[in-house]
């Protein structure tokens, strides 16, 4: 079943350049797909768009059945989680858990289920026993496994990463990469970083100048060599 | 402040910032010299800066729209409607009756009137003028060092808070989700406080950290304070007779205020 239909989706800057041209995509549920190009293709823009912080100009997204627009725009928030690139702009709370329970909060879960939501997210992505730390003190690894919780504790049905390993020492991306291994989530993942690409998602999606010129597996993707080179990856 | 001032190539776009400044003081200046009440000499003053807008093929529409932030300053002057002495007029609003000071309600329309075209002078300056080059108009000008520095930095650091101001709010909103079985969402105020003032103190945080960034970047690529200034030339014969004839006519029109105006 797919879990998002983006059907023609072209966007433009307020100051008129175009972000986003003509964009056509079908995601499933459980599916984990990386979406690539060089900086400026449009990535961040195109993420921003699945939970409606920006609104298409054009075109139609569709998200577990919801047709994205007004109405349907908080609906569609909770099932999206978009984890930021900074996880900075995420965490702006003295506490961790009042971070985590955001989410829920906002959505006016009754108490007791959003302290039951911070646990059950905190301990998903291995951050139990963190709920009463400043988030402004926490290395950028444990920085970013914060900034998932908080999505997270959303239930959503799909998670969209903006460069989730950007900024990460080696062993904190390798924990992060074994982490979003096990996360069952539909994913959406933009990067730069091409061999997360191949451990974590079988599907990639070439972005360029705000057009998707190629879609396919992963494997195959990454040995066309002239393919990488003329879209700015290599 | 706008990055880049709409079109060049227009002759007062052209004109040394330093003779756009001077203009520009000397023009509030005067129009807050004249008196009270010297309608006429109102007029000029607008019709003046209205023309050289123009001249500078400036968007007329934009430039009236933004000020009208002038009028706020009219605020203060509201209690000079009650407050003043003399003759009182009657205002009848629906069943009620306020009595207004003559010439309170004169010296308020005056404010009013002076503070708005003052603020099209200075938004015509900041419109004609890209910001680098006006800063460094002032240097010429020999402004002291540290009101340029605040100045630069000021406007170089707005559009670093602007901007991350902006992915925090972005990063809320993706978050505020409605709950699939209809609950009112939202949260209460008390709470809603507390998340803008987390996010307002993490803005300062970051916006901290952010500038002492840009501050040891521009350190190291040899900033001492001061604007470099590649050309240091005096004002060309063609800008001094402009800038002359410029005061001449504001000098006119304030003599012309000065005898036409005043209270009754």
């Amino acid at each position: 079943m797919s879990l998002v239909e983006i059907r023609g989706l072209s966007y433009r800057y307020p100051d008129g350049r175009e972000a986003l041209r003509g964009i056509d995509l079908t995601l499933n549920a459980g599916e984990k797909a990386a979406l690539v190009g060089s900086n400026g293709a449009g990535k961040s823009t195109l993420l921003l768009h699945l939970n409606g912080v920006f609104t298409a100009a054009q075109g139609s997204i569709t998200i577990a059945g919801l047709p994205l627009d007004r109405k349907n725009t908080g609906r569609v928030r909770a099932l999206v989680g978009l984890v930021f690139q900074n996880p900075d702009d995420q965490l702006f709370s003295p506490h961790v858990d009042e971070d985590v329970a955001y989410g829920p909060t906002y959505q006016g879960l009754p108490r007791d289920v959003v302290a039951q939501r911070v646990a059950e997210a905190l301990a998903a992505v291995g951050m139990g026993g963190y709920e009463k730390r400043s988030s402004y003190h926490l290395s950028g690894g444990e920085k970013k496994r914060i900034a998932i919780a908080t999505v997270l504790s959303m239930r959503p049905e799909m998670l969209v990463f903006d460069e989730p390993t950007a900024g990460l020492d080696p062993r904190a991306r390798r924990e992060l990469i074994e982490l979003l291994q096990r996360l069952p989530q539909t994913m959406l993942i933009a990067t730069h970083d091409l061999d997360l690409a191949r451990r974590l998602c079988p599907r990639m999606l070439i972005l360029k100048q705000g057009t998707l010129s190629a879609d396919g597996p992963t494997a195959q993707l990454l040995d066309n060599e002239p393919l990488l080179y003329e879209n700015g990856l290599l | 402040m706008p990055d880049h001032p709409s079109g060049t190539g227009h002759p007062l776009q052209q004109l040394d910032a330093r003779v756009k400044i001077i203009f520009t003081l000397a023009f509030i200046l005067a129009l807050s010299l004249s008196p009270f009440g010297a309608w006429a000499a109102y007029f000029l003053f607008l019709c003046l800066v209205l023309s050289a807008a123009i001249a500078a093929g400036t968007d007329l529409r934009s430039l009236l729209r933004r000020s009208l932030l002038g009028l706020l300053f009219i605020l203060s002057a509201l209690p000079l409607l009650f407050t003043a002495p003399g003759i009182r007029l009657p205002l009848h609003l629906g069943g009620w009756t306020l009595w207004i000071s003559q010439p309170g309600l004169i010296r308020f329309a005056s404010i009013g009137a002076k503070a708005w075209i003052s603020m099209l002078a200075a938004l015509l300056l900041a419109e004609s003028t890209p910001v680098p080059v006006l800063l460094l108009a002032f240097q010429r000008l020999r402004t002291p060092r540290v009101f340029i520095a605040i100045l630069s930095l000021m406007w170089r650091y707005l559009s670093v808070i602007r901007a991350e101001a902006l992915s925090l709010m972005h990063a809320r909103t993706s978050r505020s989700a409605a709950s699939p079985d209809g609950a009112r969402g939202g949260g209460g105020i008390a709470w809603r406080a507390r998340v803008t003032g987390g996010m307002a103190g993490s803005l300062l945080l970051r916006s901290m950290e952010r500038a002492d960034r840009v501050y040891a970047a521009m350190l190291s690529r040899g900033y001492d304070g001061q604007l470099p200034d590649p050309e240091r030339k005096g004002l060309s014969p063609q800008d001094l007779l402009v800038l002359a004839g410029a005061l001449l006519l504001i000098l006119f029109f304030l003599l012309f205020a000065l005898f036409t105006g005043g209270l009754p």
